[in-house]
């Protein structure tokens, strides 16, 4: 754990000056707001009458009083301005920077990392977690060294101003303290079970807005209420048993604080009745002894503090303890290491697109069972066009997602130009090989700025042409048309041709399009092949389609099936040939379609 | 928790907190009386207190004074310049004790029960929300994005529960607490308080300079939150794409720009969020001294003290010590706590009566109409062909129609025949979706609608469905005016998969049941059979026992399909309406379900809104949908011939989007 809370910690960086000057002005808020009462006690014990009922000031002997607490009270002010400031400063950087390494640390990550985390949880990792870190960081470095430090203050002042009274607060804050720090625990342990149910319920109304139709459609609308309403009341009957715990707090607190005040009204009356009997002055008021009211209300306020910061100890920990979780969850990420990483001897350089498998085998996870792709052979020469085809889940992304590294091989190795692509720099390799996703992407911006993900020096002029080579509508805005997040604003189709032309862009040594021409229509997708064909000449090219029609005109043709290879050939010798090419090839003629 | 949005700080509707508190007091009378009884009485508590150490100190004085032991002997005191009564120092205690013991179960009292009330509430509060939601028509669900109905279960009902809980008593003790003090402070001296009330204006004044500012830097704050996790989500989403184009870098660059814009924001709100508590409480500080010095100064000049009693000369020390300066300073002290509270009360009941508006405004939204009286009956032949009606699940149903004018019921059989009668329909008023349509769907007749998305297909069949509502006898179903028949029944005796799957929270059996409650476990095997979907769900790691969580994510596309499917079958409508079925599904498995789905459809009226034409072919009518308008009907053949859209759309000329 200790390893843990360095770990994330080390991101504060720049920001630790603040993270230490922080605490040092709580330091002196606390130390003035102890001694404030100190002197104000001071004070009103100058005001009492002397033993002759005669009280003779003038302003000169008041003034010091005045002096003295109105400059505590504007050093605590200054304190708390400047450590409220320094505290924002801390916290605020440490978030920056701890989102900013995460970002480093995930783009690092290898498709194996991402898959392994998800997205999702990613993405709530480096947004709730970091702020819920940054929360309790805030609040450690401004109360968890405060309220340590009210506790010991008022202690000591206690003792300095009620002597062996003060006894009472020693036998005091123990049992206070741990009673505090049962319930405290206690009611969390709930919370948090709670908490989690709360999660679900809040789950299961997402799901029925969802689905509201689906709810209709089943006319489920009384089944629904009545889960719902199940759930709900259960979860109101766990949140009552843990807020009758909270509940239970304040009073206690209260009972605390008057116990301790009768105790020392107790014991001081008897000192100054008992112990000290005091005698009449002139006047035939009392001459007080060495105990007087005044000592004892800021011996109360010091009763008070104390046990305030008791309560707010405990609740700190409690927080605290709570915000291990999203601590972990970012360790987590900080301390997962890249599956890939570059070699030590990197070739930068990459003569031409030919590929060889040997005797590739590779699976998503060490302990999985099944392999997704296995025994694969296959040799493709610089500049070829090879199609790839089989059913759902037979292992065609899997095959070409190891040409350009997004996973390693399992047994065996793909070769790249006749190196083994483990050899080679992961850029110059990813650059050389262009790979246009199935799930693909376009990132908000315009047209332009998408397409110079491909080549950042592109020119408006080599745009266009590859925008041309895809077949991209020559929409009037072409270069500067918005893009959404996702490219939400354009059709499938059209979004699938800009990935293409985006990919081109690279000038890449191959090519690798996986199932992108879907929606697209055939007569454009025809087009674009032509256009790859005539204008990318030299560049290899592997297409992964569902349509025979995509890939019919391949030099070879990869029939996947379960993982393996179940043929390779040209359209022609597979209709002759291969079962699963010709049932397929049935369901689309026959039948017709697209 | 998710990001407070900047919308929350839009009004609320007037008279939010009135019917807030109105529906708190309706359901909980007795509680809330117990909690203000306890609450008023623990204020009391809490302000005799100090008056009980100033008699004690009294007491003292005073025994030291007579000679007398205040032990064991009585003797006269002076209550607030009020009343003079006997007191010895352990009846005092003993009353004192007395007093605080009422003020902890009063104060345990109220915190208690309001916790408990507040519990009671929001679970009364959540349900009825869900119950209203659940009869709201479809038109709601489309005009309100799901993550702000989520965010009504979530922090608004959050921000009610801070209000009813912590605010609203909070704000009554603190209010109370103030009167209170005022009154002590003035009976003890005028000036005094008025130095008070200055201190208090300054607090307040603070409260709603840096607190206004505090407030627009969260904005912003929350502004560039929002940037950023956009950032995040955008780059995550398309890590992959990200790393195949080795823009690493650059994406990095451009997410260090908002991070940085975000730190800056967040640290000057921080700031000025936390200094207002240090300002406030040493104006509190602040308040003690100069009162402290005043009161010094008074005596020093023999000044005059206004107190409640009268004018007073401020001229014996013991005057000056005992009625001035000691019990104000505590007095004091307890006023600008209370109102430092108060302020920060404020903000919570802010945000707590924008929640209920919000939360108020979904309860206020209108219910789906169904004025419907045609109910959905199970019958059974007679020999003879003709039928009656029975409790009995037989498959066979009438429509049962009872007449209002001579009180008599007839029974019309169910045939799946519907009639849709040349319909205009526009979502929203403005924009036409559908123009002129009209269908006709005999008994046991396959209808397919093909056409680009926004063409009107799914429109067709929410109307159908009556998830949206269209005049009066334009649709009718086996000669029925659909207004007529129960909006519950209508939708029993349709089965339609959507082409969007969801799935919820439970087990694969749990979800095919959906279709039908009270299938047995034999009937949900056959419904995962006709679905093709039997042998996957064998192989998922518990079978039909598996648990799907997340809608179903830890399935393929596919797969949720024919679990969708399946649910459908179950339910074993007599009229079927098939969205877009197996968009998700590829050619090869497609083949399979197609098997199934003609069981489904055989011997139904069935709508097919397909992707692929090659699942259509057999229809026995196909319209084709353009702009909400039917351009071509036919079927297969007759279409091909014709060479139009539909022929240009099966051979590919044109991509269908």
């Amino acid at each position: 754990m200790f390893e843990m809370i360095k770990k994330v910690f080390k991101s504060v960086r720049e920001y630790k000056i603040y993270a230490i000057i922080t605490p040092l002005f709580m330091i002196g808020e606390a130390a003035v707001e102890c001694a404030l009462p100190f002197v104000m006690q001071l004070f009103i014990k100058e005001m009492k009458p002397d033993p002759a009922g005669v009280l003779d000031i003038t302003f000169a002997d008041i003034l010091p009083y005045f002096i003295i607490m109105l400059s505590l009270t504007i050093i605590s002010i200054a304190c708390g301005i400047l450590g409220g400031r320094y505290a924002s400063y801390a916290s605020s950087g440490f978030a920056k920077n701890l989102r900013k390494d995460l970002y480093a640390k995930v783009e690092s990550f290898s498709f194996e990392n991402i898959d392994h985390f998800h997205a999702s949880s990613l993405v709530t990792r480096m947004t709730t977690d970091v702020t819920n870190t940054q929360n309790s960081f805030a609040m450690a470095i401004r109360i968890v060294v405060r309220a340590p430090l009210m506790l010991i203050f008022s202690a000591i002042m206690a003792f300095v101003t009620g002597g062996a009274i003060a006894l009472i607060f020693v036998v005091a804050i123990p049992v206070i303290g741990l009673i505090f720090f049962l319930l405290a625990r206690r009611a969390m342990g709930i919370f948090r079970r709670v908490f989690k149910r709360y999660d679900a319920l809040n789950e299961s109304v997402q799901e029925n807005v969802a689905g509201m139709r689906v709810v209709k459609t089943f006319v489920r609308e009384d089944y629904e209420d009545n889960k719902f309403s199940t759930a709900s009341s259960n979860l109101s009957k766990d949140f009552i048993k843990a807020e009758k715990i909270v509940a239970l707090m304040t009073p206690l607190m209260n009972t605390s604080i008057h116990v301790v005040y009768l105790l020392t009204m107790f014991f001081s009356t008897y000192i100054i009745l008992e112990m000290a009997p005091g005698t009449l002055d002139a006047n035939g008021d009392p001459i007080w002894g060495s105990f007087a009211p005044e000592t004892m209300s800021a011996l109360l306020t010091y009763g008070i503090q104390i046990l305030m910061s008791i309560m707010m100890i405990s609740m700190i920990v409690t927080m605290l303890v709570m915000s291990l979780e999203s601590i972990k969850r970012i360790y987590e990420v900080l301390n997962e290491e890249s599956t890939i990483v570059n070699p030590e001897n990197p070739i930068y350089e990459i003569k031409d697109g030919s590929i060889i498998f040997e005797n590739v085998s590779f699976k998503y996870k060490k302990e999985a069972e099944r392999y997704a792709v296995s025994n694969l052979n296959i040799n493709i020469k610089s500049g070829q066009f090879i199609g790839i085809i089989g059913s759902t889940g037979s292992g065609k992304s899997s095959l070409v997602n190891l040409i350009s590294r997004l996973y390693d091989v399992t047994e065996g190795k793909v070769l790249v130009a006749g190196h083994d692509v483990r050899d080679y720099d992961l850029k110059t390799l990813r650059d050389s090989v262009a790979v246009v996703l199935q799930k693909n992407y376009l990132f908000s911006g315009n047209v332009r700025s998408n397409m110079k993900w491909g080549n950042k020096e592109a020119t408006d002029e080599e745009i266009i042409k590859a925008l041309d080579i895809a077949h991209v509508d020559n929409f009037p805005d072409r270069l500067d048309r918005v893009v959404e997040q996702g490219g939400a604003n354009f059709s499938g189709g059209q979004k699938q041709r800009l990935c293409i032309a985006r990919a081109i862009l690279k000038k890449p040594k191959i090519l690798i399009l996986d199932d992108s021409t879907s929606a697209v229509d055939t007569k454009t997708d025809r087009m674009i092949r032509k256009s790859l064909k005539e204008d990318l000449s030299e560049m290899t090219k592997i297409v992964i389609a569902q349509r025979i029609s995509s890939i019919e005109e391949a030099d070879q043709i990869i029939v996947l099936d379960n993982g393996e290879i179940n043929a390779i050939g040209t359209h022609s010798e597979l209709l002759k040939h291969n079962t699963i090419y010709q049932e397929v090839y049935q369901s689309q003629t026959q039948k017709g379609g697209n | 928790m998710p990001p407070l949005k900047i919308k929350q700080y839009a009004k609320p509707k007037k008279g939010t907190a009135k019917r807030l508190i109105k529906s708190l007091w309706h359901n909980f009378k007795l509680e809330i009386i117990i909690s203000l009884i306890a609450l008023i009485l623990s204020i009391v508590v809490n302000l005799s207190g100090g008056v009980f150490a100033s008699l004690i100190t009294s007491v003292i004085t005073e025994s030291i004074k007579q000679g007398r032991n205040a032990f064991t002997e009585f003797v006269d005191v002076n209550l607030l310049n009020f009343a003079t009564i006997p007191a010895n120092i352990p009846t005092l205690m003993f009353v004192l004790g007395g007093i605080y013991l009422v003020g902890v179960l009063c104060s345990w009292t109220w915190t208690r029960t309001m916790a408990i009330v507040t519990q009671k509430y929001l679970n009364l509060f959540r349900i009825k929300m869900f119950s209203h939601m659940q009869k709201l028509p479809v038109k709601y669900f489309d005009t309100h994005q799901n993550g702000a109905i989520m965010s009504l279960y979530t922090n608004d009902i959050d921000t009610i529960r801070q209000f009813v809980s912590q605010s609203l008593p909070n704000m009554f003790a603190t209010g109370l607490t103030v009167i209170g003090c005022l009154f002590v402070m003035l009976s003890l001296s005028v000036w005094m308080t008025l130095v008070v009330l200055v201190g208090t204006l300054a607090m307040l004044v603070n409260t709603k300079l840096i607190g206004g500012r505090a407030s627009k830097f969260f904005v912003a704050q929350q502004k560039s939150l929002s940037k950023v996790e956009g950032s995040i989500e955008e780059s995550i989403t398309g890590l992959k794409v990200i790393k195949v184009f080795t823009h690493e870098e650059e994406s990095f660059k451009e997410f260090e720009v908002v991070n940085d814009e975000l730190c800056k924001n967040a640290t000057t709100a921080n700031i000025a969020g936390n200094i207002m508590m240090p300002i406030n409480g040493n104006i509190g500080n602040f308040v003690y001294v100069f009162v402290a010095i005043l009161s010094c100064l008074l005596y020093i000049n023999k000044g005059y003290n206004l107190a409640l009693t009268g004018w007073v000369r401020i001229d014996t020390a013991t005057v000056f010590y005992a009625t001035l300066l000691v019990p104000f300073l505590m007095y004091s002290r307890m006023f600008s706590q209370n109102v430092s509270n108060f302020s920060q009360q404020i903000m919570f009941v802010v945000m707590g009566i924008a929640g209920a508006s919000r939360c108020f405004d979904l309860l206020d939204e209108v219910v789906e109409a169904d004025d419907g009286y045609v109910t959905l009956v199970n019958i059974k032949y007679h020999e003879d062909g003709t039928f009656e009606e029975t409790s009995e699940r037989t498959r066979d149903y009438a429509w049962k129609h009872p007449h209002k004018a001579d009180g008599t019921v007839t029974y019309t059989e169910l045939k799946g025949d519907i009639v849709i009668d040349d319909i205009d329909f526009s979502y929203d008023g403005k924009k036409t979706v559908l123009k002129n349509v009209s269908v006709y769907a005999h008994p046991g007749q396959q209808i397919a609608l093909v056409g680009a998305t926004g063409a009107g297909k799914t429109t067709i069949t929410n109307l159908i469905n009556r998830f949206y509502d269209i005049a009066d006898g334009k649709i009718r179903y086996d000669g029925i005016n659909i207004n007529k028949i129960k909006k519950d029944d209508l939708r029993h005796s349709l089965g339609v998969i959507l082409q969007d799957v969801n799935l919820f929270t439970g087990t694969v059996m749990d979800n095919i049941r959906y279709g039908r409650l009270d299938a047995t476990d034999e009937e949900v095997y056959e419904a995962a059979k006709i679905a093709n979907a039997y042998d996957f769900i064998m192989r998922l790691p518990q079978g039909f026992n598996t648990m799907l969580s997340g809608d179903g994510s830890n399935l393929s596309q596919g797969q949720r399909q024919l679990i969708s499917i399946a649910r459908a079958a179950i339910a074993d409508a007599p009229v079927m309406i098939l969205d877009e079925a197996t968009s998700s599904i590829d050619t090869r498995t497609e083949r399979l379900v197609q098997k199934g789905m003609d069981q489904l459809m055989k011997g139904r009226t069935t709508f097919v809104i397909a992707h692929r034409l090659s699942t259509i072919q057999n229809a026995d009518y196909i319209l084709v949908l353009d702009k909400g308008e039917i351009i071509e009907r036919g079927n297969h053949e007759s279409l091909i011939a014709e060479k139009g859209a539909y022929y240009q759309l099966y051979t590919g000329a044109v991509e269908l989007e």
